[in-house]
């Protein structure tokens, strides 16, 4: 690792010669891990003429650029045990009347999360160009865009280009999904462009709300806490406000009863769109939620728990019972997605250290494994033609491989000790134990209800006799396990599974610092409106220092 | 005698000609190219079209070198107060200066399509161009009409040009009556502000009430007269006429969709601009102290501006009505950041920056648009579009980007125009606005989404058995046939400017 850190300052002294002036290095990474899926994108959109493999490869350095790049900051974050937010830059766009500027910055709670969208976006990406399609190059044009915006979304301070980010994300998702999509891809398109195109409008105007409500020329976060942690908003307002960012981020994380929209587009959209989106894209709503709303309005987010806990135990209870239902894989996957978003919304609704922070963790593994989940039903799908499981059958004997991985993803999903889950679902039920103890029983119940469809489709694809269905469909004799360019991002993420589940510190060490400057230890209590500027400001000494 | 040349001397003494050279410069050039078709060989006249484009690319290099040399001076007004030279106006010259060269290219590509004489339309684009650049600068209520009207009889030619079309011609009758009947509307607003401005016995009055200093001072003095009221709103609902804003939208559907295609886009986006810019000129100046009235009764309009444009956009198949449609939906958001203005100044530069993003994102769907389709482009609807992307992905690539600009889809300018609205809005404290805003983008991602996906879609013209029905459709140009790489140029451009005025907005900073 000397040696490493050797290079990194020869690399830095030579970019801050070239490009980068005054730049540190690890802040200009952070920059490069943004720019270099976008920069490709428009290069493989301005050059037509390129050939498969030429294109292929391009798009494979968009994707491996930011992984490499997210490792490398999460190791030199961790292991130099930051404070805050560090990689900081700033780089204006030509807004900076409105106090609106690029700047970039990692901390203990965008870090997880920063590194989930590169390690997803790499195993979507991979399978991706690995896939056979139609018109792959602008398939790919789009998986990058994609890319860029996760990666930047996380690593914003600034809480303009926060949204910018996200945007653009999620416009190229709704065109893969019309374009490339499966059965019933354009009313699902549609009806997901619009849905979420509100839950967008509603959320900027709570972020605009935030904004010029301040009187401060200025859109960034830290400046942002400092200043309202001096002058605080009205009671009415902070209200009003939240309202605006819980229910504009709760569309677009699919909170019950805003989320019919993702069960249909998930069913339809091809399955990097789908792991993008449903991995990585959809926690921005949640982010937002604890980096911004719940920190800068602790009156109106300690209004709202009240409210917000029985929607999402509408997402655990309602959509488990409706995901036990579902027939067809992609569907059941879609839904099920949606249930755990309560589980977050849960733990978030704790307001203490504890819950969020078992609501981040519970985000990082949900994204590894629902991306899991729908990679592996698209390897079931692209062998046995269908994705309606009682057609389904006896896969198993084919697939070993596949099934096993699929069998891990649904365990991890139901939140088996030993994956990374189950440290997010052990500190949301500590959460609420502490804050209300009765919600424990649903709550565990939901679990319950998890473990129970997931074994139920493993069982059903994977087990019994050979279905008459895929023998007419497809045929078992030339059915191969799952190949190399499919088997590569599954390990990936079962092997990220594994390695958080046995060892959560590489992620909530720092996540930890970074909550309790923001949060209480324990449940809140009426004083929080008093306690929490308390922190804030140690919080900004702690970044002046 | 000598007294009176004296007094004329003293008038004319802030006459600066060169001030108002561009606008000259391109009426010259009009006319010289009516005596080039006169004078030159039928075998050169191919050179008129590059004349016409190089003289107006010459008179924006004019405008650029002139702005740079005055525009230390700040505002500054001359003819004795006919004009007012300010950075705002200046923009909007560069603005117009644009359109035009870009209505004069789409126009040489449909001219010559359909045969039609190019030389009249060249000279009536810039005739008109001169008119609406010196209306932005108009200061004083003489010029503006005069300048609003040599727009208006510029564009009654422009809408019919297309003779032999039913559409066109149809188009022409019915702006010319409803222009007619808005032009007559304002005029009767203009007079009562003289009459009751220059009425000696009300405090303030002046013997030069046409002058916007002059009346501000003297409706500053009486905000409560009710004929001031009255002109005001008149003269208001004449510009709304050509802002197309509820509830004097009704010509734009019709009207645009008849017009040949140059004229049309001429129209959404030079037309509407004039408009208002002349409304911010006025609510800026003259009317500013109006202010308890005029708030109300534009924000009235903006919202239902916005929910008529794009409630009737939703079921629109045809593409030229949807542009207009959509396109009054675009006035009312510029209108949100009109009524904004009353209280935080800078709301008017959002305006005009939303205005530059509109002019990039609706020539780039325009220029797709007068690519392709049937010979009557009155009749080309969304069904024309089908499976573009994989005939022309060219040309798909710049109608996604152009469409997504004016759904305001981040990270595309659009988004950035509404949002110094929507935040100039929100400092104006109009939430209310916001909230129909917000509903009106909602709306409009289905129409603009449903336009991509039908260009995504395909497969265009088959038939059941498969077989290509290309041959059925006798005047139906492939799509894209007529794409030169001066059209490829042009549109890459735009584009460009579109996704790159998206990331870093530093290029209009002066605006900001």
């Amino acid at each position: 690792m000397e040696i490493l850190q050797y290079l990194a300052d020869a690399l830095e002294g030579l970019l801050n010669l070239v490009i980068f002036r005054g730049m540190a290095l690890n802040a200009a990474l952070l920059m490069v891990s943004i720019n270099t899926p976008l920069i490709i994108a428009f290069v493989l959109l301005a050059m037509g003429g390129l050939s498969r493999n030429y294109y292929r490869s391009l798009a494979l350095a968009g994707f491996v650029v930011p992984v490499l790049i997210s490792v490398w900051l999460w190791y030199v974050y961790t292991s130099t045990r930051y404070i805050g937010f560090a990689f900081v830059s700033d780089t204006a766009t030509g807004l900076e009347n409105f106090g609106i500027s690029l700047k970039l910055g990692l901390n203990g709670i965008s870090l997880p999360l920063y590194l989930l969208a590169g390690i997803v976006g790499m195993a979507a990406g991979f399978y991706g160009i690995y896939s056979e399609m139609e018109r792959q190059r602008h398939y790919l044009i789009l998986l990058l865009f994609i890319q860029g915006g996760l990666m930047g979304i996380f690593a914003s301070i600034d809480i303009f280009f926060f949204y910018f980010f996200h945007e653009i994300a999620l416009i190229p998702t709704f065109i893969a999904i019309a374009v490339w999509g499966g059965k019933g891809k354009r009313p699902a398109a549609m009806e997901m462009a619009v849905y979420l195109t509100l839950g967008a409008l509603i959320s900027l105007i709570g972020l605009l709300a935030l904004y010029s409500g301040s009187g401060l020329k200025s859109f960034d976060i830290l400046s942002m806490r400092a200043y309202f942690a001096e002058q605080p908003f009205s009671a009415i307002a902070q209200d009003n406000i939240f309202a605006l960012l819980l229910f504009g981020f709760g569309i677009l994380v699919s909170l019950w009863p805003f989320h019919s929209w993702a069960p249909r587009a998930y069913g339809a959209a091809p399955a990097s769109v789908a792991m993008m989106h449903a991995g990585v894209l959809k926690k921005f709503g949640l982010y937002g939620l604890i980096q911004i709303a719940a920190p800068l309005l602790p009156i109106g987010a300690n209004q709202w728990t009240g409210l917000l806990i029985w929607l999402a135990l509408g997402n655990i209870i309602l959509i488990g019972l409706a995901t036990v239902g579902q027939r067809d894989l992609k569907q059941m996957i879609g839904y099920s997605s949606v249930m755990h978003m309560g589980y977050a919304f849960l733990g978030i609704a704790c307001l203490s250290v504890i819950g969020v922070g078992g609501a981040v963790l519970m985000m990082f593994a949900h994204g590894l494994s629902v991306a899991l989940l729908f990679l592996l039903s698209d390897c079931i799908y692209k062998r046995s033609g269908t994705c309606e499981m009682h057609e389904l059958g006896g896969l198993c004997r084919k697939t070993p491989l596949l099934a096993c991985l699929f069998v891990m993803a649904v365990l991890a999903n139901a939140g088996l000790p030993g994956f990374a889950n189950f440290w997010g679902e052990i500190g949301i039920f500590i959460g609420i134990w502490n804050f209300k103890t009765w919600l424990v029983v649903p709550a565990v119940a939901g679990i319950l209800i998890s473990a129970l469809y997931g074994l139920r489709a493993a069982r059903r694809i994977f087990f019994g006799d050979y279905s008459e269905a895929v023998q007419k469909k497809a045929g078992f004799e030339g059915m191969e396990d799952i190949r190399l360019s499919e088997r590569l991002p599954a390990l990936i993420l079962v092997v990220v599974l594994l390695l958080v589940g046995f060892w959560p510190r590489v992620i909530s060490d720092s996540l930890n610092d970074a909550l309790q400057s923001l949060y209480p230890a324990s449940a809140p209590t009426a004083e929080i409106a008093d306690t929490t500027p308390e922190n804030l400001r140690q919080l900004t000494l702690d970044l002046t220092k | 005698m000598n007294d009176q040349m004296a007094v004329y001397a003293e008038i004319a003494r802030d006459n600066s000609w060169l001030s108002i050279l561009p606008e000259i410069a391109l009426g010259v050039l009009a006319l010289l190219l009516l005596v080039m078709e006169m004078i030159l060989p039928r075998e050169r006249r191919a050179l008129i079209p590059r004349i016409a484009l190089w003289g107006q690319a010459g008179v924006l290099i004019l405008g650029v070198a002139y702005t740079s040399i005055f525009s230390g001076m700040g505002e500054e007004s001359s003819f004795n107060g006919l004009l007012l030279h300010s950075l705002r106006g200046d923009a909007m010259r560069f603005f117009f200066l644009i359109c035009s060269m870009l209505v004069c290219h789409f126009g040489n590509q449909y001219a010559e399509r359909r045969s039609l004489p190019k030389v009249e339309l060249f000279h009536l684009v810039l005739i008109v161009t001169a008119g609406l650049m010196l209306l932005v600068q108009s200061n004083n209520f003489i010029l503006l009409f005069v300048a609003l009207e040599t727009v208006t009889v510029g564009f009654y030619i422009l809408v019919s040009y297309s003779r032999g079309s039913l559409y066109s011609l149809e188009a022409g009758l019915k702006y010319l009556i409803l222009g007619a009947f808005s032009s007559a509307i304002l005029l009767f607003g203009i007079v009562l502000l003289y009459g009751v401005a220059g009425n000696p016995q009300l405090p303030g009055s002046s013997g030069e009430p046409m002058n916007f200093v002059l009346l501000r001072s003297f409706i500053e003095a009486n905000p409560d007269n009710l004929l001031v009221l009255a002109g005001a709103v008149l003269v208001l609902c004449g510009v709304a006429f050509k802002i197309g804003a509820v509830p004097f939208q009704i010509w734009i559907p019709d009207v645009y969709q008849g017009s040949p295609m140059p004229t049309t886009s001429f129209l959404a986006v030079a037309s509407k601009a004039g408009g208002f810019a002349v409304l911010i000129n006025l609510v800026l100046g003259p009317f500013a102290p109006l202010g308890d009235v005029l708030v109300p009764m534009l924000g009235a309009i903006a919202v239902l501006t916005i929910l008529f444009g794009n409630l009737a956009a939703l079921s629109q198949r045809n593409v030229k009505r949807l542009m207009g449609l959509s396109g009054i939906a675009h006035a009312g958001y510029l209108l949100i950041g009109v009524v904004a203005s009353f209280e935080v100044p800078w709301a008017a530069n959002a305006v005009i920056f939303y205005l530059f993003t509109y002019l990039l994102a609706s020539f780039a769907v325009f220029g797709v648009m007068n690519n392709m389709g049937p010979m009557e482009d009155a009749e080309l609807t969304l069904d024309d579009f089908k499976d573009l992307a994989r005939q022309n992905p060219f040309n798909a690539t710049v109608l996604v980007i152009g469409l997504g600009s004016l759904a305001g889809i981040p990270p595309l300018a659009g988004f950035i125009g509404k949002l110094l609205i929507f935040i100039a809005a929100f400092k104006a404290g109009l939430y209310g606005l916001l909230g129909v805003a917000v509903i009106g983008v909602v709306m409009s991602i289905y129409y603009y989404f449903g336009w991509i996906m039908e260009a995504y879609n395909g497969p265009r013209l088959v038939t059941e058995t498969g077989v290509k029905k290309e041959e059925e459709q006798p005047d139906g140009l492939l799509l894209g046939a007529a794409a030169t790489s001066t059209h490829r140029i042009v549109l890459g451009c735009l584009t460009a400017g579109t996704v790159l005025l998206g990331f870093y907005q530093g290029a209009l900073s002066y605006l900001l």
